[in-house]
């Protein structure tokens, strides 16, 4: 009896699980299924069966060039991904395993600043990026990317360092090793699962971004969004080719999670669950 | 070698002061033992020594070296610790074989090395596995063996025994005083069991709040405790404590009396008492009763006694064996 309820519960829960996922997934579903029609078939209305040309896609890489943009992405999203992990690592590193009364407040100060609408800074930021010189450049967007991602970066490696036992660094010291080699031999070994899902969120997390890289960009530097957003707006409406680029720019993060979802749960979850 | 001399030693976390100021002495192969309530400072004590905290005042000398400021590694002692702390990520081989490792060893010696002392210590066919794949009376020898590989000045262990059931517990002490036989190396040993301090000690230091009570071995601390404190912290069961009339009558503000040193009758005695709880173990039998006009009391005899709840008995205690102490505490000359 009570077995059978557990069961029944169980199903009901996975049944509403899928409804769940189902709903999310749509939008994205729908917009692959879109990028197969042609454009006549886009506007006419709701429908999940494409006619199956592959014309959106051709057209949209001859008309802009898809994979200039795409690379990129790559490079900024990589790219800004290390800078962070090269600033964050000692951040995180000196809060966790020396902490003083104030590193608390200095953490939640950090979080504060993703509180912050971006659009508040984004006349002092733009003066300093064409100041700088920095507009439409890859190394400026790379750091921008770093900047606003860092707080996340900081806190995820943070609470990954915090769950080494402090004894096992300490066990180390006394085994004669010195700082050095207690970060080589014991710290970042314990750490490399904690720094590769941090890594891999922020990847897509800078890969996503649409604020920065799509007002700070116009060409040279511009990635996958600055890509979409250039179909959305002069020509008019054109929902195939829209959704080809969408395509397009969400399916390389899109194959990258699948690939990744173990270590992206647990980064999801700032390593709550083991 | 490992003498080790705490002159002074203190230390404060914050304004809050946690050992007031220490002096010890710990002579070269001594196996001694810190005891004493939980929160004292026997863990901080023990990490001052090994230098993963910072003295606020005094010096540690070991061999005669000023250590005072030096870091963990250069001191070359080696710790064991209550959490076993072992490496996740390196089998039992390579957790044994690390300190050697550090030490800049070559990989013949170190796995000869590892290899000796996963033969003493039982772990020969475990050497592959991660500590996660072991049992902990496993991890405790693997926490062991990464010890002793390399001869270090002194070995420390802090309450090393404490996550194991009752069966492993004496196992692994045996197996502990039958290691300091062999390697005769100094040991320090924090611990707050009775059994581990009283069997495995050469010396007992009694800590309380910081401050030492008293040093000695287990026996001039059972037959000779300096005060109050100590006569009820060594010893288990605990000594029994008497204040007013029957400590007046042997001119003492409390006397102290240990639950075996007590003669039992049914017939007559100094002290009539009700017998309440009574423990028949076999071996022991252990008597909690209140006695008339002296309060609760635990006494042990031999053996079976055929006593149970409801009885009266009478209780003469052994005057030869009776401690006794003034108003401040202090045990008084008898
Ligand atoms: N890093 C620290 N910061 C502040 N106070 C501390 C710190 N470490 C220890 N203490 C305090 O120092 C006192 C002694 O702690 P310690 O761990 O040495 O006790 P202990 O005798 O080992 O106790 P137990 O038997 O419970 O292990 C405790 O009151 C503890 O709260
Ligand atoms: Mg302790």
């Amino acid at each position: 009896m009570a077995r059978s309820v557990t069961t029944q519960h169980k199903t009901i829960a996975t049944i509403a699980a899928w409804i769940v996922a189902l709903l999310i997934f749509f939008p994205i579903l729908y917009t692959i299924i879109t990028s197969f029609k042609s454009e006549q078939e886009a506007i006419q209305g709701f429908n999940l069966i494409p006619s199956g040309t592959f014309e959106s896609y051709i057209e949209v890489q001859a008309q802009s060039g898809y994979f200039k943009f795409f690379l990129n992405s790559v490079l900024l999203s990589v790219g800004s991904t290390i800078l962070a992990l090269l600033v964050a690592i000692p951040a995180a590193w000196s809060m966790a395993f020396a902490p003083t009364k104030r590193t608390k407040d200095i953490l939640m100060w950090m979080l504060s600043t993703k509180m912050m609408p971006a659009v508040a800074v984004l006349f002092p930021i733009y003066l300093i990026f064409r100041n700088l010189g920095l507009l439409d450049s890859r190394i400026g967007l790379m750091i921008m990317l770093m900047l606003i991602n860092l707080p996340i970066v900081v806190w995820m490696l943070y609470t990954y360092f915090r769950e080494i036992p402090g004894e096992i660094l300490e066990a180390a010291r006394m085994d004669g090793a010195s700082l050095w080699n207690e970060i080589i031999y014991v710290l970042t070994p314990m750490a490399v699962p904690g720094i590769a899902s941090t890594m891999l969120l922020n990847i897509i997390l800078a890969w996503n971004e649409a604020f920065w890289t799509i007002r700070l960009t116009t060409t040279e530097a511009a990635p996958l969004t600055a890509f979409i957003s250039s179909f959305s707006s002069p020509q008019g409406l054109f929902w195939a080719k829209l959704s080809a680029a969408s395509t397009l720019a969400i399916a390389p993060i899109l194959i990258m999670g699948w690939f990744s979802q173990k270590q992206l749960v647990r980064g999801l979850t700032f390593g709550a669950v083991k | 070698m490992g003498n080790i001399t705490l002159k002074n030693v203190s230390k404060s976390f914050g304004s809050t002061s946690i050992i007031p100021g220490l002096d010890l002495v710990i002579e070269n192969g001594e196996f001694v033992v810190f005891v004493g309530p939980s929160g004292c400072g026997k863990s901080t004590l023990l990490r001052l020594i090994a230098g993963l905290e910072d003295t606020s005042g005094g010096t540690i000398n070991i061999d005669g070296r000023d250590v005072t400021g030096e870091a963990p590694a250069k001191r070359k002692l080696a710790m064991v610790f209550q959490s076993y702390a072992l490496y996740p990520h390196m089998t039992v081989a390579k957790n044994i074989g690390f300190p050697l490792k550090m030490a800049g060893e070559d990989k013949a010696t170190i796995d000869k090395k590892v290899g000796d002392a996963a033969r003493v210590l039982n772990l020969t066919n475990y050497l592959e596995r991660r500590p996660g794949q072991l049992s902990g009376g496993q991890r405790q020898r693997v926490a062991i063996g990464r010890a002793i590989v390399r001869q270090p000045t002194a070995f420390l262990f802090d309450e090393p025994l404490s996550n194991l059931d009752a069966a492993l517990r004496g196992t692994m002490r045996l197996e502990i005083s039958e290691l300091h036989h062999q390697l005769k190396t100094t040991m320090i040993y924090v611990t707050h069991d009775q059994v581990e301090a009283m069997t495995m000690a050469d010396k007992i230091v009694v800590l309380n709040a910081g401050n030492i009570e008293q040093v000695g071995s287990p026996m001039e601390l059972y037959k000779t405790p300096k005060n109050l404190f100590v006569a009820g912290f060594i010893g288990s069961p605990k000594m029994n404590l008497i204040e007013g009339a029957p400590a007046a009558k042997y001119n003492a503000k409390t006397i102290g009396i240990r639950p075996e040193h007590m003669e039992i009758s049914t017939t007559a005695g100094e002290w009539k008492a009700t017998v309440g709880v009574a423990e028949h173990l076999g071996s022991d039998t252990f008597l909690h009763v209140q006695a008339d006009g002296v309060g609760p009391l635990t006494v042990r005899a031999d053996g079976e006694l055929a006593v149970h709840h409801g009885d009266t008995i009478y209780l003469t205690p052994d005057k030869a064996k009776m401690h006794r102490f003034g108003p401040d505490g202090k045990a008084l000359a008898s």
